[in-house]
């Protein structure tokens, strides 16, 4: 493989588990381009003019899903999304079932969330279509790593040798293990912190640094990104209780004066305030939170664009 | 009519056999086995010549499957079990009382031993439930189901559910001086997890399944057969500390034996990342766990801490398993491969020789379910198994005499396979692939 990649190996992105590095390279780099299409007064290339995308989401979802569906229309493309509720998995049909009739209808890419985490590569078995994983289950949550790396690269202008902290809920995080493997492959210094009931077997093994005190993870960091942490967990026994949680990994200003002085402050949302994050830290001026959410759409384009526009069209920008 | 099998390799650690033999059949039983046996009447003796490559040994015994019937016969029945047991190599198969309904009763036994006799292939041993509906609660009728022909009891599926169960059921079918045969895994620790609990697991974002859920309940089962005398079977034995368990308890005099499956000691959990990522036909449990447990399984098979191979042969329709990974169905099918791993994996690797062989899947479990066979001495019942150690077998799960496929070894290519098998007199196999045996269809 050369230093550059020009395209994906892959019709489907199912994970970051299965990229190189000039894979991930490319992404971001066409996400830039992506995004200085967000920037102009008429948001829209015909990049994917003529090709159908399907959003299959099981889980409910209201950022990534209409990050994707603004990521579709601003490619031109003919997007259509289906949700649980009116889908009929209600009636109790399989998801190759599904995927066979929406094979039928010929698109080319389908956009899926689901609870479990494999379903994707299920789908991508079944489809001849291009899948693109927007979450399954505890795995993986390929485009928020990659548009967290966007982010990061946006704001430090490199992710290699960088440290960047992540604590909560690793156990059961997609948004973890994604970043995870991001971030290692990129080169980047990974702490994880949580605590050890929350953390996944062999952990270390995924390449990063785990640590269950916050200040160790935080210290002299580039970037901090904290993890939701959902209320089922603690129901779960995985720990006492939310006040307990937020006062020994809770990120307070006290905690965030330990990182380096232009580090960021990240989180894939939705945030639960007071509970991993003060709303001062949020709110605060390393807060890039926001920002995470407009580059969604670049990484997204990005992608979308990457497996269906193929390298022979005209670039979008 | 006489059936003489000739120049074969005679293996029968039971009788202390090992060499070229002939062996008379007659009447259903063994006749006579000498070094040379002449046909004498020829019209009423038909004569098999096998020659040295072809390894004769008591009929194989599967001590753990599950035939699905009563209730789930859309996944097995006794008859397509019991057919795929022969074409398997097995003579005898005990069964697991997890039906519908359960097997714990013994008109659900009779049931079972009626629909086998019908069948006619392999023999079929029930196992009887150790509770009431399987539901942990109340004993079974096991006196009862003894006498209707159960060979041990087992909750399996499930663990037996607490200490006192345990102990009650140790104690109780002590008196009937069979063994209870128990699922170990601590359900709490089990929780909601599909695949071993390890670097894989958190790789995949699969709910783990701990060593320390079967070692915990083996600790406790070893505890309670010391208390009790009885005798405590560990099913599918998986993790590298329940077998050292068993080794050291085993070394004090305790009454526990255990088992180990083909597929824990051939696959690792590294097998689900590729090269097919969250294979359904992977899930099974206990789950495949990591190489260094196979490792231990592999020693423990080795000297002879490990009494019995079993397959676990658990039957699974396409459409429980053609789904998400964590709402597949648990098990595989195992009767028509644990052959050619076994020699495979075990004997032409080195591990073993084939008299070990022959225990860990014939003597062994035939003596610990207290059943005929497991033995070529004269006057046993004929039930043999012809192997074919060298034969290369190309495993077709669509050509399987199960009614489910539900294997992860389709397309393996593996050395040594089945090329007859006979119970009570009777070939009722005979693999076409292997000349020597082609006389045998004719007798």
């Amino acid at each position: 493989m050369s230093d550059t990649a020009t395209r994906l190996r892959g019709k489907d992105l199912l994970g970051i588990a299965g990229l190189t590095a000039e894979e991930i390279t490319l992404i971001l780099d066409t996400a830039e381009a992506m995004k200085e299409v967000s920037a102009r007064p008429i948001k829209k290339v015909p990049a994917l003019r003529g090709k159908t995308v399907i959003n299959l989401f099981y889980e409910p979802s209201t950022r990534t899903r209409t990050s994707f569906e603004v990521a579709e229309k601003r490619l031109s493309a003919d997007t259509l999304s289906i949700a649980i509720a009116s889908s009929s998995v209600v009636k109790g049909e399989t998801l190759i079932d599904t995927a066979l009739n929406l094979e039928a209808m010929n698109p080319d890419i389908v956009v899926m969330r689901h609870a479990s985490s494999g379903a994707c590569h299920l789908l991508a078995r079944t489809c001849q279509a291009g899948i693109v994983n927007a979450g399954d289950g505890m795995h993986e949550h390929p485009t928020q790593a990659l548009l967290d790396a966007f982010t990061i690269r946006e704001r430090k202008g490199r992710l290699k040798g960088l440290k960047v902290a992540i604590t909560g809920d690793l156990l059961h995080s997609r948004v973890f293990r994604s970043n995870a493997y991001l971030l290692t492959t990129m080169g980047a210094e990974v702490w994880a912190c949580g605590p050890p009931t929350l953390m996944p077997a062999g952990i270390a093994r995924l390449g990063v640094r785990p640590t269950t005190r916050v200040e160790e993870a935080v210290e002299g960091a580039d970037a901090v990104m904290m993890l939701r942490i959902q209320l089922e967990r603690m129901q779960g026994g995985f720990f006492p209780s939310l006040r307990e949680y937020f006062q020994v990994f809770g990120m307070t200003p006290a905690r965030v004066r330990l990182a380096k002085p232009d580090a960021i402050i990240m989180h894939p949302g939705p945030m639960n305030r007071g509970v991993e994050i003060e709303s001062e830290v949020a709110d605060g001026p390393a807060s890039v939170i926001l920002d995470q959410v407009a580059n969604g759409v670049a990484v997204r384009m990005a992608v979308l664009y990457l497996l269906a526009g193929g390298s022979d069209d005209e670039t979008a920008a | 009519m006489r059936l003489l099998l000739r120049g074969a390799r005679v293996v029968d650690p039971a009788s202390g056999v090992d060499g070229a033999r002939d062996i008379l059949v007659e009447g259903g039983r063994i006749a006579d086995v000498g070094v040379s046996i002449a046909p004498g009447e020829a019209a009423a003796t038909a004569v098999v010549e096998l020659g040295p490559s072809l390894v004769v040994c008591p009929g194989l015994v599967d001590m753990h499957v599950h035939l699905r019937e009563p209730g789930h016969e859309h996944k097995e029945t006794v008859i397509t079990g019991a057919a795929a047991a022969v074409a398997g190599g097995f003579t005898a198969v005990a069964c697991m009382p997890n039906t519908s309904p359960v097997n714990d009763s013994a008109s659900v036994t009779r049931f079972i031993l009626k629909q086998a006799a019908e069948a006619n292939l392999a023999r079929v041993y029930p196992i009887g439930a150790v509770s009431k509906g399987s539901e942990g609660k109340e004993l079974a009728e096991m006196a009862d189901m003894r006498l209707a022909g159960c060979v041990a009891f087992s909750d399996d599926g499930r663990p037996v559910a607490t200490a006192l169960l345990m102990r009650r059921a140790l104690e109780y079918a002590g008196m009937l001086g069979v063994p209870v045969i128990d699922h170990c895994e601590d359900r709490t620790l089990v929780g909601e997890g599909v695949m071993h609990e390890g670097l894989h697991a958190s790789q995949l974002g699969l709910r783990g399944i701990p060593s320390a859920a079967e070692e915990v309940a083996v600790h406790r089962d070893i505890v309670l057969a010391g208390l009790t005398g009885g005798h405590a079977h560990i099913a599918h034995l998986s993790a590298a500390g329940s077998l050292g368990a068993v080794r050291a308890a085993k070394a004090r005099g305790i009454r526990v034996t255990c088992e180990v499956t083909p597929h824990h000691f051939t696959l690792t959990d590294e097998r689900l990342l590729a090269p097919l990522m969250y294979d359904t036909n992977l899930k099974m449990n206990p789950p495949l766990r990591e190489a260094s447990d196979r490792d231990a399984l592999l020693e423990g098979i080795r000297d002879g801490t490990v009494d019995a191979i079993v397959t676990d042969h658990a039957p699974h329709h396409a459409d429980d398993k053609s789904v998400e990974f964590d709402r597949a169905a648990f098990g595989i099918v195992g009767l028509e491969t644990a052959v050619s791993l076994g020699l495979d994996r075990l004997v032409h690797s080195g591990l073993i020789g084939l008299g070990r062989f022959v225990e860990l899947y014939s003597a062994g479990p035939a003596r610990l379910l207290g059943v005929a066979g497991g033995r070529l001495g004269v006057g046993d019942p004929a039930d043999i198994t012809i192997l074919a150690p060298d034969l290369p077998v190309t495993v077709s799960a669509a050509a399987f005499r199960s009614k489910s496929r539900n294997t992860p070894f389709d397309a393996w290519t593996l050395r040594g396979g089945v090329a007859a098998t006979i119970v009570g007199g009777k070939p009722l196999y005979v693999n076409p692939d292997v000349v020597q045996v082609g006389g045998l269809g004719r007798a």
